[in-house]
């Protein structure tokens, strides 16, 4: 039985994708494991993004005044395993915003609710590995009532995100490599204003969201309890403008990441079920984003109802 | 590897049609505004009385040709050639245009504002680069439509557009020359008809009175006004409602009335209005002079004050020595207790910011890339005036009433601010965050409110139906300075009353100026 009963470590929700939070990965929905029928994984990520550049379109710069603008981020998680091959999963983050710098008053508040539901309908013999496949699909929603158009300090972007992504994970031994492509449709959404300018005038309070894509590759050691992995990820807007000299940003603006990074996860031998998980990432190119540099960890637990121990035997490898 | 092939070919399916699937076409509210169709032509307009010019006649139109002569069929063949072979495009822009001249340019001239309201990014050493008129494409690009720049432009170009429109309306009457469908009666009208007499086009006037004050205003965007000119003169051509005399006329009147204003606006002192390193710190020193804590820029680095001089700039609707008179006592001393309650009044409201209030600051904050709280009023207006039917002429001084007001609320606002040099909350107490950005320039009054006082004031008289919802309005964006952490409650409350005081030589203006209601 190669479905895997861990909680792996969460990737943020979004990460501060910088200016703002973008939802570009999540929580499990962006790795090679499934939740064991039954089993249900939660815990609480904290994660703290910072940056003191940005791009203002292609132009790198710095803004004396907002000076370092730092996003942190508490979020409630879970992953429950329908069976084997379907996990339901789910996040809600709290996000606080702040600049050292400048007058603007930070935000904070209760973000947006992510649902996904991920299918794992291949898995096979490959060589001397395993190959399992992936289709992944998500929403998420605002849940409070929170000002978008407000960056870079508003909490997120608003907009009713449909996720469909699909995924591949080859493991060897104790090594893997995961791969993943997202779409992600934008709804449109509204800001308090009556009017806006992006390269043209807008005399409504709607704004057409341009859709993203994003891709994630991460490869690492995974075995026993413990997860080591290095993440590339890229989050790209398909659309939308860039930030005119000096002026601020604006939730339709083209958005761009580039980012590397690392996880680690660790399976608390002493308390079966509990796993904390760490990370960090840095933004290495991007476009009217914040330079963010990302650190997080968590603590998670695995709620066995089955009632089997066997079920919730600590995390094997695929090829256990 | 079957089950892998279908996997994926079901998953590029989905990824394709979803997107597809979902229209998120987002239109302007203005977007199908229906043909203007005026209730009444208002044929004795050329009687009202214009801004500048000293009567309708001052600058000649020639008399038209016979609606019989050769050159005229020759006109009316090239409508019915446009005609014959409409494209969607062609369609598209009369249906743009007939919403209404002055609607339509207003709202370009909405665009080229928010378009140019960014101040300038810093020079290596601190220091910050001043846009050049004379190179408005070199960075920082001509002009940074501040708040005072915006109010003055609107004002211009409708004062420049009603008088225009006032010879304009003369000639019209004087000439008599039909509408070219109510000379051929072959004609496909695709706009809707009116009595009013075609020559020249009121359009055209608009067009060229625009055009003119553009280049003064926006000597970086020609191309753009040229081709929104060239598009507009089309689509009366392409609609029947105009023949290419008409035009022509219409809009060499326009210009000659607009040279007008491009000769008072050369003059008005706005071009000083930036001031000089010496005037900056002058300011300064007099306000230490007076026992007060100055202004100053909290901007990194520090900014010269927004126009400090612009409060010389000569108003439209009075002169100088009564813009002086209208400039309001003097706001707490900085080191009262009356101030020290009023900056905690301001802590308190940014530290409790409610969804709503914070709402209302954002849907007036009007800050940098808008088209300033003076735009955001015309944009009030005009959504109304839509409602009205107005005759274009009607449309243009109702606009030039409404854009005075603003303008001159801008000259006795700036006035206040650099007479007194009262520092914003934010100064006097550094824990206020704020909520929408710090304006670069001086808190007594509050400019959000004196315009809106002004505007309110000028609209109830137009509109009297919406007055309170004018005033309602005003209040809202008066008390939006307060809950974002910019301003106090006395440069609100004051400012607003200074502004109605302005509005209310617009409504005096108004009740004389022949036009009625």
């Amino acid at each position: 039985m190669i479905c895997l009963n861990y909680c792996k470590r969460l990737l943020i929700a979004a990460i501060c994708l910088a200016l703002i939070q973008v939802p570009a990965a999540a929580q499990t929905d962006i790795d090679g494991i499934m939740m064991t029928k039954n089993n249900f994984c939660s815990g609480l990520m904290y994660s703290y993004s910072n940056w003191t550049n940005y791009w203002e379109g292609k132009l790198k710069r710095e803004n004396l005044n907002l000076g370092r603008v730092t996003t942190q981020m508490i979020g409630v998680m879970g992953n429950y395993g329908i069976t084997n091959k379907l996990n339901v999963l789910f996040s809600l983050p709290y996000v606080t915003t702040k600049a050292s710098a400048g007058t603007l008053h930070g935000m904070e508040g209760v973000q947006d609710l992510s649902l996904y539901v991920k299918w794992m309908p291949i898995e096979m013999k490959m060589g001397n590995g395993d190959f399992t496949a992936y289709a992944i699909g998500g929403y998420s929603l605002p849940v409070t009532n929170y000002a978008a158009d407000y960056l870079p300090l508003s909490i997120g972007l608003r907009s009713r995100n449909i996720y469909l992504r699909a995924m591949a994970d080859y493991q060897l031994g104790r090594f893997f490599v995961t791969g993943s492509g997202t779409y992600v449709q934008r709804s449109n959404i509204t800001i308090d204003r009556t009017a806006y300018y992006t390269t043209e005038m807008h005399l409504t309070n709607k704004v057409d969201m341009p859709d993203a894509a994003s891709f994630n590759f991460r490869a690492g050691y995974r075995f026993g309890g413990i997860i080591a992995e290095a993440v590339l990820d890229n989050w790209t807007t398909l659309g939308g403008f860039d930030i005119t000299r000096n002026n601020m940003p604006f939730p339709s603006n083209e958005m761009n990441a580039t980012r590397l990074g690392v996880n680690f996860k660790y399976e608390i031998p002493a308390v079966q079920g509990l796993s904390v998980i760490g990370g960090g990432n840095y933004t290495i190119a991007g476009r009217n984003m914040g330079q963010a540099t990302t650190a997080n960890g968590g603590i998670f637990y695995i709620l066995n109802f089955n009632g089997k121990k066997s079920a919730t035997k600590p995390s094997s490898s695929k090829t256990n | 590897m079957k089950k892998l092939l279908f996997f994926l070919t079901i998953l590029i399916a989905v990824a394709v049609a979803i997107p597809l699937s979902c229209s998120k076409d987002v239109k302007g509210r203005t977007d199908d505004t229906a043909p203007l169709q005026p209730a009444k032509t208002d044929l004795d307009g050329g009687t009202w009385k214009p801004v500048l010019l000293t009567g309708p006649t001052e600058f000649a139109v020639p008399a038209p040709a016979a609606t019989n002569t050769p050159d005229y069929i020759a006109q009316i063949n090239e409508i019915k050639t446009w005609q014959a072979d409409l494209t969607n495009d062609e369609k598209a822009i009369v249906k743009y245009w007939s919403a209404g001249a002055i609607l339509r340019w207003n709202e370009i001239l909405r665009e080229l504002v928010a378009k140019h309201n960014l101040p300038p990014y810093q020079n290596e050493d601190g220091t910050y680069p001043a846009p050049n008129a004379n190179n408005p494409l070199a960075y920082p690009q001509f002009p940074f439509s501040n708040p005072p720049y915006a109010a003055r432009a609107y004002a211009y170009v409708s004062a420049a557009q009603y008088d225009a429109l006032v010879a304009a309306w003369h000639y019209k009457k004087l000439y008599n020359r039909p509408a070219p469908y109510k000379v051929d009666a072959t004609i496909n009208v695709l706009i809707p008809q009116t009595d009013l007499p075609s020559y020249p086009s009121e359009d055209a006037v608009v067009v060229g009175a625009a055009v003119e004050m553009l280049k003064l205003l926006f000597p970086g965007d020609q191309d753009y006004i040229q081709q929104k000119a060239e598009e507009h003169k089309r689509a009366r051509i392409i609609a029947g409602a105009n023949v290419r005399s008409d035009i022509e006329a219409g809009e060499a009147l326009g210009k000659a009335v607009a040279q007008k204003f491009v000769t008072r606006a050369r003059s008005d002192r706005a071009g000083a209005a930036i001031g000089n390193q010496a005037q900056w710190t002058q300011l300064e020193t007099d306000c230490i002079a007076r026992g007060e804590k100055p202004w100053y820029s909290l901007e990194a680095p520090k900014r010269p004050p927004m126009l400090p001089i612009f409060g010389k700039v000569k108003p439209f609707l009075f002169d100088s020595l009564t813009a002086v008179s209208l400039r309001p006592g003097p706001p707490p001393l900085t080191g009262s207790d009356k101030m020290k309650q009023e900056t905690n009044e301001i802590y308190d409201y940014v530290n409790n910011p409610t969804r709503e209030r914070l709402r209302i600051v954002h849907f007036w904050a009007d800050g940098a890339g808008t088209y300033t709280p003076a735009g955001h009023w015309d944009a009030i207006a005009a959504e109304d005036f839509i409602t009205k039917n107005y005759s274009e002429l009607r449309w243009a001084r109702n606009m030039a009433l409404l854009n005075m007001s603003l303008m001159d609320a801008s000259i006795v606002c700036w006035d206040t601010k650099y007479f007194y040099f009262n520092p914003r909350p934010t100064q006097l107490d550094p824990r206020i965050k704020t909520l929408t950005g710090i304006p670069n320039f001086p808190a007594y009054i509050s400019g959000h409110s004196t315009f809106s006082g002004a505007a309110a004031a000028i609209l109830s008289h137009i509109v009297p139906e919406k007055a309170a919802a004018y005033n309602a309005m005003a209040s809202e964006a008066s008390l939006s300075r307060m809950y974002g952490g910019i301003h106090y409650r006395a440069d609100c409350e004051v400012g607003l009353q200074v502004g109605k005081n302005i509005g209310g030589y617009a409504v005096e203006r108004a009740k004389i100026d022949g036009a009625g209601n």
